[in-house]
């Protein structure tokens, strides 16, 4: 009898065990904020530092970068936002900040600190043609182009996207 | 002067030509004779800061500057990414880095036509007003808004002379390009697209549309540079400082004003 009981008790512990297991998997518990989805980056094999101090320290690193950027108009690849943009914009957003799961959204999220960059900054990397140095001499006439035979083109047109 | 005539006078010596040989190799980093593995001017090494051996400037020839054309304009936005004026929907507050005016004597009649952009002044209004240093001065003379620091007072567009700067009024849903960064509630005018020129293409947007529309009205170049196309143009015509009584130093002179 008493063995019957330990046996009871074994297999209702291992239902609820997995029970809760299932129900962890499927729901978050209340109060538990879902971890962040970190996508590893499309190019590249190793960001230019360590993970463990870029998720720590990139704030200051993207910060130093911008005024040696903006001031001294030091454009060097490394810990310029824009590489950083050009390795991590998610695949299928195409982005690093649009989707909630994309790369930079995604940590801050959930860490609940707001990004300022992507008021200003391109989310994406570029892709235009215009922007190239091999058509900059004719990058206006794609648009001067699209003045002529589109009579109204809105932002969000010119931005393919309406959020 | 004269000393330079005096030796440009007396017949060179040998030594002489290898004195001039030895400082034209050491102005350039020739590779060999005829190829040079940088330019002097414009081709500053990437991780190398902007410096004040260079200041930027533009010419303008009013006088060859094409009536009801807007290629400049077009091409400007083109490039820096902001809606031209005619499609967006709030025409009086839309940002415009760079604008066509087109004046009128009213005695002769006579029409002028020019672009009107940021002056790039060396002693600039906007600099001197900027609550937060946000409006500077880089060290190649190109005047910028620091939109990390900018908060959008608008100061700096009331200090301005030419009505060259603007603020972003309304949110622009990530159409910024890549290389150039705008936002709102931060002023912005032109930069003499600065991504450009770090870059190393010595030319802006405007210039290369005003080039490729086959009016040569614009002319970018080193106003430091004595060889430089600008500074040879700038000694041969008769040129003006939009409102010179400011005494501003301007980087952009007009010709046919």
């Amino acid at each position: 009898m008493k063995r019957l009981l330990a046996l009871g008790a074994v297999v209702l512990t291992t239902a609820a065990l997995a029970w809760a297991g299932a129900e962890s998997t499927s729901a978050p518990k209340t109060g538990v904020a879902a971890k962040p989805v970190i996508t590893k980056a499309v190019k590249g094999e190793q960001c230019v530092e360590d993970t463990e101090y870029m998720r720590r320290n990139h704030m200051d690193v993207l910060d130093h970068h911008r005024d040696k950027t903006v001031i001294e108009g030091v454009r060097t690849k490394k810990h310029s936002l824009k590489e950083c943009i050009n390795c991590h914009a998610s695949e299928t957003t195409g982005s690093v900040a649009k989707g909630k799961d994309d790369f930079c959204v995604s940590c801050h999220s959930y860490a609940a600190v707001k990004i300022d960059c992507f008021e200003c900054h391109s989310t994406k990397p570029q892709a235009s043609m215009a922007m190239h140095p091999m058509n900059a001499e004719s990058a206006h006439y794609a648009h001067k182009m699209a003045t002529q035979t589109n009579d109204k083109v809105s932002a969000e047109d010119m931005a393919g996207i309406a959020q | 002067m004269s000393e330079d005539k005096s030796i440009e006078n007396t017949p060179s010596s040998p030594e002489r030509r290898r004195f001039v040989g030895l400082a034209a190799s050491a102005a350039g980093l020739s590779l060999a004779p005829g190829i040079m593995l940088m330019e002097v001017a414009h081709g500053r090494p990437e991780e190398q800061a902007a410096s004040s051996a260079v200041r930027w400037g533009m010419l303008v020839d009013a006088t060859k500057c094409g009536t009801g054309c807007n290629d400049c304009v077009s091409a400007c936005s083109t490039e820096n990414g902001w809606t031209p004026v005619a499609e967006s929907q709030h025409k009086n507050q839309a940002p415009q880095w760079i604008r066509k005016l087109e004046l009128q004597d009213p005695l002769t009649q006579f029409e002028t036509n020019l672009p009107m952009m940021c002056q790039h002044c060396a002693d600039a209004p906007c600099v001197d007003v900027c609550p937060t240093g946000a409006s500077f001065k880089r060290a190649d003379g190109i005047v910028l808004v620091n939109r990390h620091t900018c908060i959008g007072c608008r100061y700096c567009m009331m200090a301005c002379p030419y009505k060259a700067r603007s603020l972003v009024h309304e949110p622009l849903n990530d159409t910024q390009k890549a290389d150039v960064p705008r936002g709102m509630g931060c002023v912005e005018s032109c930069t003499l697209c600065v991504q450009k020129i770090d870059r190393g293409d010595g030319t802006t947007a405007c210039v290369e549309a005003c080039t490729a529309s086959g009016h040569n009205a614009l002319l970018f170049g080193d106003m430091n540079d004595p060889e430089s196309e600008i500074s040879k143009r700038l000694r041969e015509l008769p040129t003006k400082q939009v409102r010179a009584d400011l005494n501003l130093n301007l980087g952009v002179r007009y010709h046919g004003i």
